[in-house]
């Protein structure tokens, strides 16, 4: 079986031994099996067993394997190795507090996903059966749902960068729109108060990074764009 | 006072349309102003001054004035916002850019109705 060589320069940090995070350079053999950077990389942690990063369903569901690829956040394991100019650089996700190599801290991320309250808030009693929708106000949601919280988005975004204590981020703010945009749910009002804000909504700029990067070719741009619409007409 | 993060000031709507609603103005006053331009081809001082001391254009050109520092202000917010991370500091070079703006807008209704 052909086999190739390929090169990498991979982001290091371990804080035990570690003065400074550095750049460390790799290079592997792959064979025409190997089509997904996630599978090069399991190859690299074989070489080397301190090699640390996140993984777990290695299709595109849990979000875990999001890193800066040269230079653009994106999954490992739906990242094609084909179209890496080499030497691929990797680096962990920008912006957030790194705990080792390729591995973030996520923390302020999902505090910021749990500000939106990310769940139905519907306090009629429920119907013998489930809560119905039509066709056309399920159709609103698809486009949000799908959503893996990989942080792809928000760790691109400068707003995001600046200030993530106080920026709820694309990858919220998607989020809040798929309950504001849910008939089922009955707290839209409360929704939309708790974005009216100059720092959780309104730092969104509309740079566009969050769909430019988004692995699922989500768009959180128009999402917080309808948010905002929805504003203007409950104002006017 | 504990210092934790506090967000939910429940505003922003409005600047956000502030925004948009200056940026037409000022646009439309841009084609206005074009148009006149084009048309007239004025030359020399007394030329310039008639354009400017017809009644409409003087409202137009204040309410392009008023409209840039309005946009101004909303724009030079969020950068402050965006990188000057200490409150007071903040607070200062926020009053001092409405002072600023509020002072170029009385000179500029002024110079208009001087014309």
């Amino acid at each position: 079986m052909a086999t190739r060589t390929m090169q990498f320069k991979i982001y290091r940090y371990d804080p035990d031994k570690d003065n400074a995070p550095y750049m460390q350079d790799f290079s592997i053999e792959i064979d025409e099996t190997d089509r997904k950077l996630l599978d090069v990389l399991t190859k690299l942690k074989a070489q080397d067993d301190t090699l640390s990063y996140r993984r777990s369903c290695r299709e595109g569901i849990c979000g875990s394997d999001a890193m800066n690829i040269n230079g653009k956040n994106g999954l490992a394991c739906l990242t094609e190795i084909k179209d890496l100019k080499q030497p691929v650089v990797l680096r962990p996700l920008p912006g957030l507090p790194v705990i080792r190599d390729l591995i973030v801290d996520m923390t302020q991320f999902f505090k910021q996903y749990h500000s939106i309250k990310p769940y139905l808030i519907n306090n009629t009693p429920p119907p013998e059966r489930e809560r119905l929708q039509s066709p056309e106000d399920r159709e609103e949601l698809n486009g949000l749902y799908e959503c893996i919280l990989c942080a792809c988005c928000s760790t691109s975004c400068p707003s995001f960068w600046w200030n993530p204590d106080k920026f709820v981020g694309p990858a919220g703010l998607l989020n809040a729109y798929r309950f504001i945009a849910d008939t089922r749910d009955e707290a839209t009002n409360e929704r939309l108060d708790n974005l009216e804000d100059p720092y959780r909504l309104f730092r969104c700029h509309t740079i566009m990074n969050c769909v430019d990067v988004c692995p699922k070719g989500l768009n959180p741009t128009k999402a917080i764009g309808k948010i905002k619409e929805m504003m203007v007409r409950r104002a006017i | 006072m504990v210092n934790r993060v506090v967000v939910g000031a429940g505003y922003g709507l409005k600047d956000w349309i502030a925004q948009r609603a200056t940026a037409v103005v000022m646009a439309v006053y841009t084609l206005i102003l074009l148009a006149t331009l084009g048309a007239l081809g004025p030359s020399g001082f007394e030329a310039w001054r008639s354009i400017f001391s017809n009644g409409f254009m003087q409202f137009m050109t204040f309410l392009f004035f008023i409209s840039l520092f309005w946009h101004v202000w909303i724009g030079v917010r969020d950068i402050l916002m965006d990188y000057i991370w200490n409150d007071g500091l903040r607070l200062v070079l926020m009053i001092a850019v409405v002072a600023a703006l509020v002072g170029y807008a009385g000179w500029a209704a002024k110079i208009l109705w001087r014309l």
